[in-house]
């Protein structure tokens, strides 16, 4: 395996930017940064039957949070909020060490160079925040119109 | 005259205990500790170890006289009037968030204060933070087109109601250092007070605050080839005697009662608690060491290195300086953009070549904008760089294009 980190698996995902551009009428969206270099993401997402139905996203970030973000823009559509909780919990313990292969979404492989520079593992889960904050963002909004508030 | 760097390098333990090249450009963020600060901080952590101003055994006296002694030294390298206009602090961010808590105290809604927007953060956060607890007003110098503080444009910002003018002394990302000058004579003019964050500059060489005209001064010890965890605010002796503490506690009180305590005067009354000792100790003999090199020397050095730098990066193709590109009054600190890349990638893939450079937006956010990018990699140079280290980052930089690209 592997342990150059710009290996042309990332390159290419981040080139394909899947999932780039945002949406129009989201059922939520947020917008993160990273407070150590500046990547930024605004996010939105369309959910139906409580699963996500399309991600929109616009990144500005290195190299590894372009291909984080990529990967969400075609491996989250179809999923829902506990489903994707699993695999930001997979993908974090990955990066700490704590697994050797990610189950939940194989592709996440192209990141395990990472593991060793601690520094970048932000990069990467930055997409992955902004995801999980706009699911949040969007139950906390359905629960505000279920009780009439 | 002439001046051997590799010679200095081989005073710096973290270079000669490297088993793969290191070329540290990174002087900006933290500087690399000199022998002898690490000698003076052994020496007084196994011989005299102890607190300070509270006890009358030997190792408290000992504690006592080395915590006065590296006051002193601060003292001596910013040319104070004297040491009790010394504040020891935990760093610069503190000794910045010191002054915007005691200056501010003194002001009222309406009050101006001035800072720019090529500001670290250090010394632009606890400026907003003061005008939502006291409804001051905070405005700021224009910059220049090449990012500079544009101190022309002062005389007609600075009004009556102009407290203070916090800058900094020089930039952390384009090197640029400020007309100190222009800021003192705008701020007489009003009647307000002039604060210089002096962060980036003081690792450069003695400073002499009586010559800059300045009231406060901050700066840090571990970019100024000391320990990290302690830092200063140099103030006016006047200036403090009129200030209120910041944190309370212990060595900075009087008398206590049960609902009121007086306090002691300056500097003690702002280093409430035990202060960093040890790591005063090592600040002091970094500043004694400073205070013997031959700067008039270094600075050419630093100047040769920087034009190579400026030339080698003026070959690369897509690449942006940020700032001026010349070597004329400024700090051998060179941020870049190069098209296409980001600053993260650029620096990891340095590292790979031993070379160590900062990429983001060097907690200048606001500079970043100004400059119209996200983030920037950044070389900083210190007496102890070479035309070697100099080189190897090109070459680097010749890889990090040709693997991201």
């Amino acid at each position: 395996m592997t342990e150059e980190i710009y290996q042309q698996a990332i390159k290419e995902l981040a080139k394909a930017a899947h999932g780039a551009g945002r949406l129009h009428a989201p059922d939520a969206s947020v917008q993160l940064d990273n407070p150590l270099c500046g990547d930024r993401i605004a996010l939105d997402l369309r959910i139906e039957d409580g699963r996500i139905a399309a991600i929109g996203h616009e990144t500005r970030g290195c190299l590894l949070c372009r291909a984080a973000a990529s990967l969400i823009g075609y491996a989250a559509p179809g999923l829902d909020g506990a489903q994707l909780s699993a695999v930001h919990a997979e993908i974090a313990a990955l990066l700490r060490g704590e697994l050797a292969a990610p189950a939940l979404w194989p592709d996440f492989q192209v990141f395990t160079p990472v593991r060793t520079h601690r520094s970048r593992h932000g990069c990467i889960l930055l997409p992955f925040q902004a995801l999980e904050s706009a699911l949040v963002a969007r139950s906390a909004a359905a629960e505000r119109c279920v009780s009439g508030h | 005259m002439s001046f051997d760097a590799a010679a200095l390098r081989a005073e710096f333990p973290i270079f000669t205990r490297q088993t793969a090249p290191l070329h540290y450009l990174d002087n900006a963020a933290t500087s690399q500790v000199h022998g002898s600060v690490l000698e003076a901080m052994l020496v007084h952590e196994t011989t005299s170890r102890a607190n300070v101003m509270r006890g009358s055994h030997r190792l408290a006296e000992a504690a006592t006289e080395a915590y006065e002694g590296a006051r002193a030294e601060v003292a001596r390298f910013l040319n104070a009037a004297g040491s009790d206009e010394v504040i020891f602090t935990a760093g610069a961010t503190a000794s910045l968030n010191l002054a915007a808590y005691a200056i501010g105290a003194t002001l009222r809604p309406g009050d101006e204060i001035l800072v720019s927007l090529a500001e670290h953060h250090s010394n632009l956060v606890p400026w907003q933070m003061l005008r939502e607890r006291t409804g001051i007003d905070l405005k700021f110098v224009p910059l220049t087109p090449a990012g500079e503080i544009d101190t022309a444009a002062l005389p007609a910002l600075v009004t009556g109601r102009c407290r203070l003018i916090a800058l900094t002394h020089a930039s952390n990302v384009t090197g640029a250092v400020t007309d100190v000058a222009a800021v003192v004579a705008a701020a007489r003019a009003a009647g307000a007070r002039v604060l210089l964050d002096g962060a980036q500059r003081a690792q450069h060489g003695p400073v002499d605050v009586q010559a800059l005209g300045v009231d406060f001064y901050a700066f840090s010890g571990h970019k100024c080839y000391g320990p990290g965890g302690v830092g200063v605010l140099w103030g006016k002796r006047d200036l403090l005697a009129a200030l209120p503490p910041f944190l309370g506690g212990g060595g900075m009180v009087g008398r206590v009662e049960s609902q009121t305590s007086t306090f002691t005067p300056a500097p003690r009354r702002f280093e409430a608690g035990t202060p960093p000792i040890a790591a005063a100790v090592g600040l002091g003999a970094a500043l004694k060491w400073m205070g013997s090199l031959p700067w008039a020397a270094i600075r050419a050095h630093e100047r040769e290195l920087l034009r190579r730098l400026q030339a080698g990066l003026g070959n690369l193709p897509g690449l942006r300086l940020l700032g001026r590109a010349d070597d004329l009054d400024r700090l051998p600190v060179v941020s870049f953009d190069i098209a296409g890349l980001h600053p993260h990638d650029v620096c990891q893939v340095l590292d790979r070549h031993g070379v160590a450079l900062r990429g983001g937006h060097h907690c200048a956010q606001p500079l970043m904008r100004h400059f119209g990018v996200d983030a920037a990699s950044r070389a900083s140079l210190a007496p102890y760089s070479t035309a070697a280290d100099i080189d190897a980052l090109l070459g680097a930089l010749d890889d990090a294009i040709a693997l991201l690209s």
